[in-house]
């Protein structure tokens, strides 16, 4: 199921001018004037954006700055307002069924029947993807034990796990359904510096073995200059900048050189901890 | 290439049946809740039909016995046709519960099959249920089922499962569309249906409006069907007019219902629904 990386030419993510807006009044809504108007949001603004197949691409930006909201029109949970969103040449609209087939999605918030365990989670997870025979069982133990998660846990409610645990399940299931496109929004957000480590190796190993192309959304500076090929700032919606994490940092991190945090206040007027600040207020 | 899709949807299918074993097997506790809830529930209603004798009825007189397995029987049913139509309506706000919505409908499966799989789950989940009520009501109760066709109440019980299912996948689309009052709006639309559809009562006893409700209520042939095939021995070829109809209406809600539910998905995902919520 899985695209080999050679067999492609097409691009694993092709956007043109893709623009989404929540919050806009409805028709049923405009035959409700009682009630309270909602101010639309303007998540994304005519974003185009090119990703190559077999990279690791990521997208750093703030909260709200539309990257979720980018991964999830990706996911075809989303239909955009305007604009083209094509994975490995087939539309997400049109074509999402055949998407689908090709992507799999790592949210911030590992998601889970909480009462079922690992193996349960995952066993249904590869049924949604034609697997679940014979042999699922024996992937699923080699795939945690790369994760470094102890395979007592596989039949322990997730419940239990701890947060980071969950969180490489979540990894680990995505990897079971072999997506040649993987969506990964903040995998490491909230993981103690041992289990990023572990997750942060594993994209590492991925893009060695060039297994997937991967999407990475981050919040994390140095997980984008250390992961990714290129990057992608997102701000408000739109894109300010892409190009090789060194790129970046050489054209737009100021004169004296810097960091690839120094290349995103220059290009946002902000730091990314300012957003979780104001998050938080 | 047809083989393998259908090999495909097959397998996520058994996906969810599995799925749900395994669910209801982790909230044993609950289950075995619900299920002392319902089997009180109904043997409230055992009682109450035994209680009519004060109300002029001599105990052991055969319109007791009737009365007493009509309610019965409606009450049995109701536990039964409920909990399946609870459980298909709810399998979209449990998912938003859990937060695995965007998963289940992120994967490369028909949307068919996802409903289907549900409902499948939820029958045989229910069956068993409603047998183990049965069962209890066959101990405690002296039933008279001497002019009982079972066969009848069989195919009409069967004929049932399909409106039954397009009115579950009708009331799934409430929590899809809206996460924050779905689930309220769903269990209205159960409560609605048991009043309209002649559970305790002849729907005849209704007002005009609720009565033409109850005549479109799929739920009211089920009932009438069952209870006279159990009650007065309804014969197979009577039972026919009543396994048409369902089948009928069970032939327009089930696709109906499902093209409702690719238009609401369609919105949710438009508007950004597909969330987990809780």
């Amino acid at each position: 199921m899985a695209i080999r990386v050679s067999d492609l030419n097409a691009a694993a993510v092709e956007i043109e001018s893709i623009s989404k807006r929540f919050g806009q009044v409805g028709r049923m809504r405009q035959l409700m004037p009682w009630r309270k108007p909602t101010t639309p949001k303007l998540a994304l603004d005519r974003v185009s954006l090119h990703v190559d197949t077999g990279r690791i691409t990521g997208i750093l930006g703030a909260n709200g700055s539309g990257k979720s909201t980018l991964i999830r029109i990706l996911a075809t949970l989303l239909t955009p307002d305007a604009g083209r969103a094509c994975v490995f040449g087939y539309d997400v609209v049109t074509q999402a069924a055949d998407v689908r087939r090709h992507i799999n999605r790592v949210s911030v918030e590992a998601s889970f029947f909480k009462e079922m365990s690992p193996w349960e989670n995952m066993l249904y997870a590869a049924r949604l993807y034609g697997g679940g025979g014979d042999g699922t069982r024996s992937r699923v133990e080699a795939m945690l034990e790369r994760l470094g998660l102890p395979l007592d846990t596989l039949d322990k409610p997730m419940k239990q796990l701890s947060r980071g645990q969950q969180q490489k399940v979540a990894i680990a299931r995505s990897f079971l359904t072999s997506p040649s496109l993987l969506l990964m929004d903040e995998p490491t957000t909230g993981l103690d510096p041992r289990s990023k480590r572990e997750v942060q190796d594993l994209v590492t190993s991925i893009r060695r073995d060039r297994a997937a192309t991967v999407l990475l959304c981050t919040h994390d500076l140095q997980e984008a200059e250390v992961l990714c090929d290129r990057v992608v700032v997102i701000d408000h919606g739109r894109v300010l900048a892409e190009g090789t994490p060194a790129d970046l940092i050489r054209i737009h991190a100021g004169p004296d050189g810097g960091s690839l945090e120094d290349a995103f206040m220059r290009l946002t007027g902000k730091r990314l901890e300012e957003d979780e600040e104001e998050k938080e207020e | 290439m047809i083989g393998n899709s259908l090999r495909w949807e097959l397998n996520a299918f058994t996906g969810f049946i599995e799925r749900q074993k395994n669910l209801y097997r982790r909230y044993w506790a609950w289950e075995a809740v619900w299920l002392l809830y319902n089997l009180v529930s109904v043997l409230s209603i055992g009682y109450l039909a035994s209680g009519l004798s004060t109300l002029g009825l001599e105990p052991g007189h055969s319109n007791l016995q009737q009365a007493q397995l009509y309610l019965l029987v409606g009450a049995l049913l109701w536990t039964y046709l409920s909990m399946v139509f609870f459980e298909i309506a709810f399998a979209i706000t449990w998912e938003r519960w859990e937060g695995t919505i965007e998963y289940t409908f992120m994967a490369p499966i028909r949307r068919l099959t996802h409903l289907l799989g549900m409902c499948a789950a939820s029958l045989i989940y229910g069956i068993a249920r409603a047998a183990l009520i049965g069962l209890a009501l066959v101990f405690l109760f002296n039933l008279d089922l001497s002019h009982a066709n079972y066969w009848a109440a069989l195919a009409i019980f069967a004929a049932a499962t399909l409106p039954l299912l397009g009115l579950g996948i009708f009331t799934s689309i409430l929590p899809l569309l809206s996460p924050e009052k779905g689930e309220q709006m769903a269990f209205a639309v159960q409560g609605v249906l048991l009043l309209i559809s002649g559970v305790y009562y002849p729907i005849t006893v209704l007002p005009g409006p609720l009565h033409l409700a109850g005549i479109l209520s799929p739920l009211t042939y089920t009932l009438d069907g069952v209870r006279e095939a159990l009650l007065h021995g309804l014969s197979l070829t009577g039972a026919l007019p009543d396994v048409g109809i369902l089948l009928v209406m069970g032939i327009v809600l089930v696709p109906a219902s499902v093209w409702c539910f690719g238009r609401a998905e369609e919105r949710a995902k438009r508007l950004g629904l597909l969330k987990r919520s809780g």
